[in-house]
């Protein structure tokens, strides 16, 4: 029968802030959004009082400040460099591994025997602490939904150590062990589902077990019918070992402080385009629409405007300064004087990769053109790489940037940046 | 009657006895493929006739062989004969292979203090802490004690419990003590010093 082990880092963010921190063990830690916006990640001590995820930042620091709770800027220079280094530890442990998000992985431990795979998975999270000093969880099924829900039990239940096998029970007991989780516990099924099951009667993991799959695929989508397969030992989704290339990569950023005139509201845009315009490069595409976006916050309640603006592209393209020209452009249009913007985004849509070709401009004399812009490109990125970041970059970034992020509450980025490396006496 | 011109009885080389072993017929072929026939009838001499197969095998194959890459010389061939180096292409050296055994697991850390003077550790100097190996006594591992980072020699105290020693006499042993929070972070393996 085949075992699928979902690992993930428990509190991801909170626990790599405590590797490099040891002082913060043991006393209630969170992790703010980029602009020190919510709460995104809680120390056990921090989630024992009540500080939920999601939470705006201004609302809960007043009592956060009385309670001692200490919050962290998100350091996500820091979060991706720990990231690599678990994942490429977890892609030794078996043959074929699913990258599922920045903290956790899907692995195929089939070629196991049925007694080996606790025990192996115990020696997973044994080295991943060492190696990095990670806590992580694994939780063991015979599908991807089962495992995730192994995942989420040994998390909710100290007792297990980190590692719960659902498919090595008998099914009577790992009835029992569904019994104790709620419908919302599965994978995909996210609260507005929970409640309209509910109002079913399906209130328990296994109640969505023993549910009709037709009757709810009728009612929902044939997503559920397959979660409900999956529930029910049935392996319905594969392991998937390389990501699909992304359609899009987009860059936005709420503003440090309000933005009021057009000068700074530019240069945050070039700077998102650019950024945006790498991020397509590594994917080796080219963007064949610009879209660009900027609101004012939303709580500017007599004061609220957003503008939205696409532009598709004759010939797609990864040039920075061709893309920035284009945000420009579309700012000029949807720009309204007398408003205190506080967010930009720019979204580089329909990618083509560069090796599919490119459609040639009819009215273009040669491709010339193209070809030095890729030329030119390349050796900004490579400057950039070996330099650091923003090296070399477009003058109309502009050098000041009063809206940058706010990052009160940053910890150094100890294991990516020289400057930074942890200081021990 | 008198016989003249035309075929001689008995006259020229017995059919068959020419390097295919066989009759042969002229024929009219076309100039593309001129080359690959040609070929192809150069290795029948050659061969023996139980290998020759079927002709059309061998233009099929004249005709969409798949792309063969051959290994190309780093070096020129002034003379017609290759560099004796081409055999012993390697990388420059690095020192990530030098200093570092397990990536993943390998932690560089600035040292600050003069702690460690004696053992070759001043501040300002980059140490390699690698967290997948066992600390053993005699080590210099980089541990917490009651939440605070420190480098030091780990030894063994009198009643079997850890003792952080440091390389430099002003300074203090360690007695780890139960009622102390204690962990080995990692193990130095090594240091890298820049002096420009």
């Amino acid at each position: 029968m085949a075992s699928l082990a979902l690992v993930d880092v428990n509190n991801f963010y909170v626990s790599c802030e405590l590797v490099f921190n040891p002082k913060l063990r043991g006393k209630p830690v969170v992790v703010l959004s980029n602009n020190d916006g919510c709460v995104v990640s809680r120390s056990s001590e921090a989630k024992r009082l009540g500080i939920k995820v999601g939470s705006p930042w201004f609302e809960v620091k007043k009592r956060c400040h009385n309670q001692g709770v200490i919050a962290l800027s998100s350091n996500y220079a820091l979060y991706a460099d720990m990231s690599n280094r678990v994942m490429s530890i977890l892609a030794r442990f078996a043959p074929s591994c699913e990258v599922y998000s920045i903290d956790e992985a899907f692995l195929d431990l089939s070629g196991f025997s049925v007694k080996e795979r606790h025990g192996y998975a115990l020696s997973i999270k044994h080295t991943v602490l060492q190696w990095t000093g990670l806590p992580v969880c694994v939780g063991l099924g015979c599908s991807k939904t089962l495992a995730k829900l192994a995942n989420s039990y040994a998390k909710q239940h100290d007792e297990h150590n980190g590692v719960f096998n659902l498919s090595s029970l008998p099914e009577t007991v790992s009835d029992t062990v569904l019994k104790t989780l709620s419908a919302g516990d599965v994978w995909g099924i996210g609260r507005p589902l929970a409640a309209k099951l509910k109002a079913l009667g399906i209130i328990t993991a296994f109640d969505l077990k023993q549910a009709s799959p037709a009757l709810l695929r009728d009612q929902f989508s044939v997503l559920m019918a397959r979660t409900i397969a999956e529930l029910n030992g049935v392996s319905c989704m594969e392991l998937e070992q390389v990501s699909p290339p992304r359609e899009n990569v987009s860059t936005s950023r709420t503003f440090g402080v309000s933005v009021t005139s057009l000068q700074p509201l530019s240069e945050a845009l070039v700077f998102y385009t650019t950024r945006a315009a790498e991020k397509a490069r590594r994917q080796h595409a080219l963007a064949s629409a610009v879209s660009v976006y900027i609101q004012t916050s939303r709580f500017e309640q007599h004061h609220y405007a957003s503008g939205c603006h696409t532009l598709a592209l004759a010939n797609p393209t990864n040039d920075s300064k061709q893309l920035a020209k284009i945000s420009l452009a579309i700012l000029r249009q949807i720009y309204k004087p007398g408003y205190r913007y506080q967010k930009a985004g720019v979204i580089l849509s329909g990618l083509v990769p560069m090796s599919v070709g490119r459609q040639l401009d009819l009215f273009a004399v040669d491709d010339t053109g193209y070809r030095q812009s890729q030329k030119l490109m390349a050796v900004f990125d490579q400057i950039n790489a070996r330099f650091g970041r923003q090296t070399l970059k477009l003058a109309s970034e502009g050098f000041n940037t009063p809206w940058q992020m706010k990052q009160a509450h940053k910890s150094p980025s100890y294991t990516t940046s020289w400057k930074q490396l942890l200081q021990v006496d | 009657m008198k016989l003249q011109g035309g075929k001689r009885v008995g006259a020229g080389r017995p059919a068959g006895r020419n390097a295919y072993g066989e009759p042969t017929v002229p024929m009219r072929i076309p100039q593309s493929q001129v080359v690959p026939i040609k070929a192809f009838l150069e290795t029948c001499k050659l061969a023996d006739k139980r290998f020759w197969g079927s002709v059309e095998n061998i233009l099929n194959a004249a005709v969409d062989s798949p792309v063969v890459l051959l290994p190309w010389f780093s070096s020129q061939v002034p003379a017609g004969f290759p560099s004796p180096a081409d055999d012993h292409i390697e990388k420059r050296l690095d020192l990530n292979d030098y200093l570092i055994k397990q990536a993943d697991a390998t932690f560089l850390v600035t040292i600050t203090g003069l702690s460690m003077r004696d053992a070759g550790l001043l501040p300002k100097d980059v140490v390699v802490v690698d967290r997948s190996r066992e600390a053993s006594v005699g080590n210099i591992v980089m541990a917490v004690v009651d939440g605070e980072f420190t480098i030091k020699y780990l030894g063994l105290g009198d009643k079997g419990n850890p003792v952080l020693i440091p390389a430099n006499p002003d300074f203090k042993r360690i007695e780890i003590k139960e009622t102390m929070q204690f962990e080995i972070w990692g193990v130095v393996t090594g240091s890298v010093r820049k002096y420009l």
